[in-house]
């Protein structure tokens, strides 16, 4: 049935997050990146995918989330948007979870920032929150992204 | 005529495409008579036929076309509706139109078929008289019956040797089923034995042929069969031309059509692959094992030709466009009453798909603005004693990467005075900076917007938008485009545009860590100033600014531009002098790596709009470098904005000069003296100990590069200045020709200027060619071939040439 969602699963400063797995090419592990000099902090470089060029977006900057320790690698979430392929840093992945829609509520409008923006559902799971991230409006900055 | 062939076959094939779109178009519009979209389709698409042909002087289809445009228009304005009637006019009008069409095809001429009866039925329709459709039917049947009866060979072959469009042969074999099938088949046939076949013939075409027919389209059918009449009449003498033909058909045969955007992805793959093999190519001499080695080449090799291959699939040769020329220039020139002839060089050269369509526009503006602007009237050309015929050269190569496009007129040039008024009126430039421009930089003032000195609008040219967007156009495309002009004598243009833009050349840089690609088409030149030379940099309040031989270049340090920080600190320092717009500036960075070619990719939107960059990369390890935008970059460091610095800079040292060539000269000391001397003359400038001078007889020489190279002392030979004095090092100037060298020795290498000169002749020194003014300064140019010849007379003896090009 189509109450029936499968989700990519990924942590965030502790924060469980989801994104629909068909909006999800593909996952792997951390890669050299080439940083754009000039470019908000929100991005932090380019990506050689198998010649594709692609951009790679620090989420926790983009959700306005503190720096991820020292030494500690982000995960690349690759998302397909209309633009082309473009990564998102995630501390660790998750597993792909199969959510109903029975447990799926809109987001409270007390959550604040840009973490209200840019979570268009949370599902209750045990224990935790799932929160469901959109993926247009996470990718999209609006205004330059100059510095 | 083989211009003029491909202009009609262009025409031919873009017709037949609009009229498939047509038939189409009528019959949608039958069954929604006010969807105004439809109806406003058709009517640009007959605007268009009848524009075309009115231009290459086909009057019958013009008049047919004509007619058929004030009907629709009419009916698009909605003062006529449509009805059975007037679909079928128009339909039958379309098929006049593919007639003529095919007899223009098959025969370079429009037919002899009296089409008079539906321009009236048209007409009529047109005058809102109702108009019955078996009148339309018996007022168009009548020109097809005749043409059956009188004139058999032209329709008929007209139907059946259209062998350029894809459905054409289809159709011809449908049709000769038809024949075959029926050919007991009265002259006045019907309806059933023919639709069916037409209909079977597949694609869309024929099905849209089937539903016009379907929807009571009688005159349609009326002459369709009676062109099958002729057929049969014709079928004997046809059957011979048959087999010809399906071999002839080649051109449809061995060539397909195929979408530019599948051949980008192709090219992007095969860049891919190509950045591949180099990785694999890396690691190769590590393995050990000779088969991994010998795959390892094939595969290069391999990959090579493959590359080459895609980039060919993409590449035409400019003849394609230029083939039109011809018949523009004719005729532009017939309407404005002047003679010209029109020559073409390079005509082989090929280039990238979409940059030919990029630069046919901007090419044709510049033509016509050569023979409208350029070329004088006969008489006014007879009166500067000039051949009445003007000559306007087209001349293509490939030159360093590029395509080399120049379009020569030995035309009346560009009056730099006429240029300046105009620009002071139209407040493009102040009087103030009007006098400290140059000649060079008046004539290329032509591109500025709103600019155009023709005395009155001709509808050719002179609105004064035309050569600001040639030069935008071709700067969209990596391309640059110079113009020089000596007035009175013609006017060269000369565009440069990159084989391709796909992959480009590119210069490799580093700063804080990151690597950077620069197009090769903004570099000019690098220059590398160790410790010592550091120093050289000066500032003017806090921007740097270092003189580049005698100019100054503002300079901008990449790292401080993004913002990074320096990796290393050395007292090495890198100037990457860069072009951008005519404004030249040096960008420093910490080092530069290489040049490569690169596979430009587009970035991702979040990082779009950062002005410094154009776009990524994929380096040959597989790391992604940043393309660095010029002009942006220029822009973002504000060097692009100083109008007045570039202008100064520009015309330093040449204020008054207000004619002459652009010309980059040496500069030397003979003892208190300046001199110049072309650098073009100049093989190389060398340094000669005093003790490894020799004699030969009474001629000093010294070995140099295992010849014998004779000494010039120039100073004593032209009488300038005392003896030089004693020092064990001696400068010379390197004169190269024929394989003979000879050393000009003189006292001292001063600079290297490029300059606008104008020599004023001056009496007659022995060895001076005139004076010009450089840098403010009047100098002596050296007449190097005369100051040879003095010494040593037979020096130019084996070539003749070589001395008259020297002079």
């Amino acid at each position: 049935m189509s109450d029936e969602t499968q989700f990519c699963t990924f942590y965030l400063n502790k924060h469980f997050f989801g994104i629909e797995v068909e909006k999800v090419q593909e996952v792997f592990r951390y890669q050299e990146m080439t940083p754009i000099p000039l470019a908000s902090s929100t991005i932090k470089g380019l990506i050689n995918l198998r010649g594709q060029i692609i951009t790679a977006i620090d989420l926790r900057k983009r959700l306005q989330m503190p720096d991820r320790a020292e030494g500690v690698l982000p995960m690349n979430v690759v998302v397909r948007t209309a633009d082309g392929a473009v990564s998102l840093l995630v501390d660790e992945i998750g597993d792909v979870l199969e959510m109903s829609l029975e447990d799926y509520e809109p987001p409270p409008d007390t959550i604040e920032g840009m973490t209200r923006e840019l979570v268009c559902g949370v599902y209750k799971l045990e224990g935790t929150l799932l929160l469901i991230l959109d993926t247009t409006k996470t990718i999209d900055f609006g205004e330059p992204a100059n510095a | 005529m083989d211009e003029m062939d491909a202009i009609i076959g262009e025409f031919l094939v873009e017709s037949y495409e609009n009229l498939d779109q047509l038939d189409l178009d009528l019959v949608e519009l039958e069954q929604n008579p006010t969807e105004t979209s439809i109806l406003a389709s058709i009517f640009r698409t007959i605007h268009t036929i009848k524009g075309t042909c009115g231009f290459l002087g086909f009057s019958k289809l013009e008049s047919i076309a004509h007619v058929g445009e004030n009907l629709l228009s009419k009916l698009r304005d909605g003062e006529l509706t449509l009805n059975p009637a007037s679909t079928s006019a128009l339909l039958s009008m379309v098929d006049a139109i593919r007639q003529i069409l095919g007899c223009l095809e098959s025969e370079r001429n429009e037919g002899d078929v009296d089409y008079s009866k539906l321009v009236e039925t048209l007409t009529r329709i047109h005058n809102g008289e109702d108009v019955e459709i078996s009148e339309v039917k018996s007022s168009d049947k009548s020109p097809a019956a005749e043409t059956a009866a009188e004139q058999p060979p032209a329709p008929a072959e007209t139907e059946a040797e259209k062998p350029a469009e894809e459905e054409k042969p289809a159709e011809v074999e449908a049709t000769e089923t038809v024949a075959e099938s029926a050919p007991e088949a009265a002259p006045e046939p019907e309806k059933e034995p023919e639709t069916e076949p037409v209909a079977l013939a597949a694609d869309d075409d024929g099905k849209s042929r089937g539903e016009d027919r379907r929807d009571n389209d009688p005159i349609k059918d009326a002459e369709h069969l009676s062109k099958h009449g002729e057929r049969r009449e014709d079928a004997q003498r046809r059957k011979t031309a048959e087999p010809q033909k399906a071999g002839g058909g080649g051109v449809a045969d061995t060539s397909i059509r195929v979408d530019v955007s599948l051949l980008d992805t192709l090219m992007n793959l095969v860049g891919e692959l190509v950045l591949a093999r180099n990785q694999i190519l890396q690691y190769a001499p590590e393995m050990r094992d000779s088969n991994f080695q010998t795959t390892t080449q094939h595969l290069n090799l391999v990959t090579s030709e493959l590359q080459e291959s895609v980039m060919k699939t993409r590449m035409q040769p400019i003849g394609n466009i230029w083939s039109k020329y011809p018949r523009i220039v004719r005729d532009l020139s017939i309407s404005c009453g002047k003679k010209v002839r029109l020559e073409m060089e390079g005509k082989d050269t090929e280039l990238d798909k979409t940059l030919i369509e990029a630069i046919k526009d901007p090419l044709t503006h510049i033509v016509r603005n050569s023979v409208d602007h350029g070329i004088e009237s006969p008489e006014l050309r007879a009166e500067r004693g000039k051949p009445e015929e003007g000559v306007l050269l087209l001349r293509a190569f490939h030159e360093g990467g590029q395509v080399n496009i120049e379009i020569i007129d030995d035309g009346g040039g560009i009056n730099p005075d006429k240029i300046r008024d105009k620009a002071i009126s139209k407040g493009l430039i102040t009087k103030e900076q009007a006098a400290r421009m140059s000649t060079r930089e008046f004539v290329n003032m032509i591109f500025a917007p709103g600019f155009s000195t023709a005395e009155k609008i001709t509808n050719v040219s002179g609105r004064g938008v035309g050569m600001d967007v040639v030069r935008t156009n071709i700067e969209k495309i990596g391309g640059t485009v110079d113009i020089q002009s000596v007035y009175g004598q013609g006017t060269t243009l000369k565009v440069k545009i990159p084989l391709t833009l796909a992959i480009i050349p590119a210069l490799t840089v580093a700063t804080g860590g990151g690597r950077y690609a620069i197009p090769q088409v903004n570099l000019l030149e690098l220059v590398r100033l160790d410790g010592s030379q550091a120093s050289k940099i000066e500032k003017i309040q806090d921007t740097p600014v270092y003189r580049l031989r005698g100019r100054l270049l503002p300079l901008v340090y990449l790292n401080k531009e993004l913002q990074v920080d320096k990796v290393e600190e050395s007292d090495i320092i890198n100037i990457v002098v860069l072009q951008v717009d005519d404004r030249h500036f040096g960008l420093v960075v910490e080092a530069i790596n290489d040049t490569e070619e690169i596979v430009v990719k587009p970035l991702g939107q979040q990082v779009k709009n950062i002005p410094a960059y154009s776009g990524a990369t994929i380096m040959g390890d597989g790391n992604v470098a940043l393309i660095l935008d010029v002009m942006g970059l220029a822009q973002k460091a504000k060097v692009i904005s100083q109008t007045q610095a570039k202008m100064r800079s520009e015309t330093h040292g040449d204020g008054a000069s207000t004619e002459g060539d652009r010309q980059t000269l040496l500069i030397i000391g003979l003892g208190d003296q300046r001199m110049a001397i072309p650098l073009s003359k100049v093989a190389r400038l060398e340094e000669f100990n005093r003790k490894d001078i020799e004699h030969s007889g009474d001629q000093e020489v010294v070995q140099y590069r295992g010849e014998i190279m004779p000494l010039i002392h120039v100073a004593q030979l032209i009488g300038a200045g005392g003896p030089a004095e004693d020092r064990d090092e001696l400068h010379a100037v390197v004169y190269t020709r024929n394989n003979k060298s000879v050393a000009l020795v003189v006292d001292q290498i001063c600079d290297i200027v490029e300059e606008n000169i104008t020599v004023k002749k001056s009496g007659t020194r022995h060895g001076i060619m005139g004076t010009v003014v450089v840098q403010n300064q009047v100098t002596d140019l050296l007449d190097l071939e005369n100051v040879i010849l003095s010494v040593d007379p037979t020096f130019f003896d084996e070539e003749v040439a070589g001395l008259l090009e020297g002079n």
